[in-house]
Order: structure tokens, then C-alpha cells, then sequence
């Protein structure tokens, strides 16, 4: 397809306008000075996502990005930052790393694949059949994918007891 | 006549239109429940309250008030951090005023009946932590920084109660559309009053400790007395609100008050049937019996804050994480039970 017919479908635009403020907002996130401005602009880019899975017509999903990810694990994030050191301006410990390449290239290198993979196995054609009610998610949670449901919960509770073990003091020192 | 509906038709049109109306709508009730806080809890303190203004009553005073915020120069302090200072205030009332979406007023009065309803309310609430953090932080001031990280603690608390609470309706629900909510309280419920087809509000079938959990986690949320450590006067001067001055304290002053009328509105829709009411036709009557029941609540909002003295900071977080998750738990447990055997 060509980009000057690609572009004049409203859908496409607003794609086009989402997926930039994400890339953007990433590269932001690991490139600024500052470490809160990290974590909220690390909420624009999870905003992001959720806008793409709302145009999708995935509208849990989209919630679920918001409730779990901005609402739960960026808050946990800065109250963390906040906790420990709350630097304002210029932060005085050095985000950066030396050896800042290889890491770039990984992870430049898992897109490409992603990328490819999935242009090379779809290409243009339309996916047909998706759940998209949230009852018809539920129902198929507790049916069809009740074990890999139980799994995941399974290893969540067992992080979660980890988290404890490792945070306790012991009473007997 | 024609004209004026084709211009409706217009969606960007409408669109102004819907939401001049919410934002109007919820000026007037923040007001409303402000003016209604300074006189009940001036009659409950045996004092008399405002009464000059306006002539009679005092019925002018939250106008005063209102105006005397937006004269007030718009502050930044030298060391903030600009752009997230400015921004905080925004974040923290768009997630408050983003929540009225789904709040239905009648069967039809509803901005967008959307399929995960109340999901929906509690994701977008939840944005409002990161407003408070965001100004906490920013304000460059220690208390600030105190009433921030006080305020993020005490909402990742109970927003997990509140989250569980609402667990138990949806289950008894079977839906997680609002107007699914309040139509199985209503004209479809399970439970009706004996020999009648008289539906009864989920709050008198099963979902009072749901309510009770939900109550408390909603004053928590709104970081009102007995919750209201992060803007301790006595110990944090104002909290994450102490370098705020002009519009954007009363945004954030906006915010809570806004968020009174939001969350008794959701507590209505999930517990107190919503726009119903026997014997009164829910397409003409629902939004007055909605609004009289949301008042009812905002009334227990003021009279807690007015009998309560303030909670300590580890026995707020006692509260929630060793009584009321385990008691939501136990609940879903016992109403999913009941779901599955009635």
C-alpha cells in the first residue's frame, strides 16, 4: 500500500500520532537527567499503549494497562525514588552507564525480529474472530485457559511471598 | 428548529455541548457540597456559620470563596520543578472529572454506557495518585515531599479494598455496565420484596460489608478526616498542597469536592440502586433520585469528618492491609458462593 493512501485514513493518523508520543516519551525516559521525569514520562508511554489497545477495540486490556501499570507499578516506582532520594533538577547520582551500547543494540535488535516476525507472518491481513466483550474474556479465563490462569496466579503469590521473606527482619538477630 | 439539530448532529458539536454540561453540572454540586459543609458542620460544632453573605444564609459563601482563590497569585516557587508543578493539579482533577463518564444518571441520561462501567471509574481514579505524588514531589518543600508520600501510601492501600469491594457487586451483578448494575437492583433483580416484583438495592441483599469497606476506602481516597494524614495541619503545615496558591489550589480544592460528588455517585450506582426507586418512573424521576440519594452520602461524608478525630499514620495502614482486604476477601469468597448456589 502506498503511504499517501495509508496516510489519509483517519485510523492510520491517529496511530501515527500515538506511536510517535511513544517513542518519543521511551527515548525520554532513558535519556533524561532526572529520574522522576523518567518514571512520568515512562506514564506517557504506558498511556500509549493503552490508547493503542483502545483502538483496537480492546477496551479491558486498555483499563487493565492503566489500573495495574500507571495507577499501581509507576506510583510504586516514585514512591520508591521519593522514599529513598527526591532530586530536583539535575540528578546528582549518574543515570547513564558506560557501557550504554550493547544494551541499545539488544534491544534495537528485538524489535527488528518482533517486527519482521510479525509483518512476515500476517502482513496485511485482517485478524477476524477477536474476544472483545468483557464477559467473553472472562468466560474464556476460567475455561479454556483456566491452567495457564492458575499458573500465573501461582508464581504472582509466589513473589509475593518472596517480597516478604526478603524485606522481613528476622527476630532472632 | 431544523438548523439547531443539524448543528447537533454534528459530533465535535455535541461533543462541547456534553461536556460544557458535566463540567457545569459538577461546578455547581462542588459548590453545592461546599456551602453544605460549612453549614452542617457549623450547626453540628453548635456554631452558626456563614450568614452575611449574599444576605441570607450566607448562601453566597462558596462564591466568595471561589473568587477569593482565583485573585490569588499563581505561585511557583523558585526551586520547583516547573512543568510537573504545573501539571499536577490538572492530573489530579481530569481523573476526578473523567470518572463521571459512566456515572448514570436515568436509563438514558448517561455519558457512554461502556461495557467495563465501573473498571473503567477505578482505572481513571487511580491517575489521581500520580497527580498528588506529582505535586508533592515538585513543591521542592520537605512537607510537601511528607504529604505526597504520605497521600501515595494511604491510596495504594485502599484502592485495593475498594477494588475487592466492587469485586463482590460485580460478581453479584454479573455485569460490569453501570446501567447493567442498577437494572439488576431494579426492574431485573433477583432479590425482590416477598409477594412483590420490588427490586432491593444490593446494599439490603448481601453487599452491606461491600458498602461499609467501600465507604471508608472512598474517605481514604479523598484523604478526608478520619483519613486526611497527608494534609495534616498540625504536623505537615498543608501537605503535597502547601506551595499551591491560586487557580491550581482550587483545582486541587475542586478536586476533592468533585471526587465527594463522584464517589457517591458510584457507591449509589453500586449499592443504593442508583435512579431507582419504586413507584417513581426512572426516565423522568432517575436523575432526582439519583442526586437524592448522592446527598444523602455526601451528608455521612461531612458528618464523619465532623465527629472523627484523625487516625495515626501506622494505624491507617493497619486498617486496610490486616482488616478490611482480608474482610473484602472473605466477602467475594461468600458472595460468589451465594452467586453460584441461589
Amino acid at each position: 500500500m502506498a503511504f499517501s493512501d495509508w496516510i489519509t485514513d483517519a485510523r492510520n493518523i491517529v496511530f501515527l500520532v500515538i506511536a510517535l508520543t511513544m517513542v518519543g516519551g521511551a527515548l525520554v525516559v532513558v535519556t533524561t537527567r532526572n529520574v522522576v521525569h523518567s518514571a512520568l514520562t515512562l506514564v506517557v508511554v504506558l498511556g500509549g499503549s493503552a490508547a493503542l489497545f483502545l483502538m483496537l477495540g480492546a477496551e479491558f486490556v486498555a483499563w487493565a494497562v492503566i489500573l495495574v501499570y500507571v495507577g499501581a507499578v509507576v506510583v510504586l516506582f516514585l514512591f520508591g525514588i521519593m522514599i529513598t532520594r527526591a532530586p530536583i533538577g539535575r540528578d546528582s547520582v549518574r543515570l547513564d552507564h558506560e557501557r550504554r551500547w550493547p544494551p541499545a543494540l539488544i534491544a534495537l535488535s528485538v524489535f527488528v525480529v518482533m517486527a519482521w516476525s510479525t509483518t512476515l507472518a500476517f502482513g496485511s491481513e485482517q485478524i477476524s474472530g477477536g474476544v472483545i466483550r468483557t464477559d467473553a474474556i472472562g468466560d474464556l479465563l476460567f475455561s479454556r485457559y483456566v491452567i495457564p490462569f492458575e499458573a500465573v496466579s501461582f508464581v504472582l503469590l509466589a513473589a509475593l511471598i518472596g517480597g516478604i521473606v526478603l524485606a522481613r527482619k528476622d527476630p532472632d538477630r | 428548529m431544523t438548523v439547531a439539530l443539524a448543528i447537533l448532529d454534528n459530533f465535535w458539536v455535541f461533543l462541547v455541548i456534553k461536556l460544557l454540561a458535566v463540567v457545569l453540572v459538577l461546578l455547581g454540586f462542588s459548590l453545592a457540597i461546599i456551602y453544605a459543609e460549612l453549614k452542617i458542620m457549623a450547626h453540628m460544632q453548635a456554631r452558626i456559620g456563614p450568614y452575611f453573605a449574599g444576605g441570607r444564609f450566607g448562601w453566597a459563601q462558596p462564591f466568595a470563596d471561589a473568587l477569593k482563590f482565583l485573585q490569588k497569585e499563581d505561585l511557583v516557587p523558585d526551586e520547583a520543578d516547573s512543568p510537573v508543578f504545573r501539571l499536577a493539579p490538572a492530573v489530579s482533577l481530569m481523573s476526578t472529572v473523567a470518572v463521571f463518564v459512566i456515572v448514570p444518571f436515568s436509563p438514558t441520561l448517561i455519558a457512554r454506557d461502556l461495557d467495563v462501567g465501573i473498571f473503567y471509574a477505578l482505572a481513571v481514579s487511580s491517575i489521581g495518585t500520580l497527580g498528588v505524588l506529582m505535586a508533592g514531589w515538585s513543591s521542592a518543600n520537605k512537607y510537601s515531599l511528607m504529604g505526597g508520600l504520605r497521600a501515595a501510601a494511604q491510596l495504594i492501600a485502599y484502592e485495593l479494598p475498594m477494588v475487592l469491594a466492587v469485586a463482590a457487586v460485580v460478581v453479584q451483578a454479573g455485569t460490569m455496565s453501570m446501567v447493567g448494575i442498577v437494572e439488576a437492583q431494579g426492574g431485573t433483580a433477583l432479590f425482590t420484596i416477598p409477594g412483590t416484583d420490588i427490586g432491593l438495592p444490593f446494599v439490603m441483599v448481601g453487599q452491606i460489608v461491600a458498602f461499609g469497606i467501600f465507604m471508608t476506602a472512598a474517605l481514604a481516597e479523598l484523604s478526608r478526616i478520619p483519613f486526611d494524614m497527608p494534609i495534616a495541619e498540625s504536623e505537615l503545615v498543608f501537605g503535597y498542597l502547601t506551595e499551591y496558591s491560586g487557580i491550581r489550589f482550587t483545582m486541587f480544592f475542586l478536586a476533592e469536592y468533585a471526587g465527594m460528588f463522584s464517589m457517591a455517585a458510584l457507591a449509589t450506582t453500586l449499592f443504593l440502586g442508583g435512579w431507582y426507586l419504586p413507584g417513581l418512573d426512572p426516565t423522568i424521576f432517575g436523575p432526582f433520585v439519583m442526586m437524592g440519594k448522592v446527598s444523602l452520602l455526601v451528608f455521612v461524608m461531612i458528618w464523619v469528618r465532623v465527629t472523627w478525630p484523625r487516625l495515626r499514620e501506622d494505624q491507617l495502614q493497619s486498617f486496610a492491609w490486616k482488616w478490611l482486604i482480608p474482610v473484602s476477601l472473605a466477602n467475594i469468597m461468600v458472595t460468589a458462593v451465594l452467586k453460584v448456589v441461589l
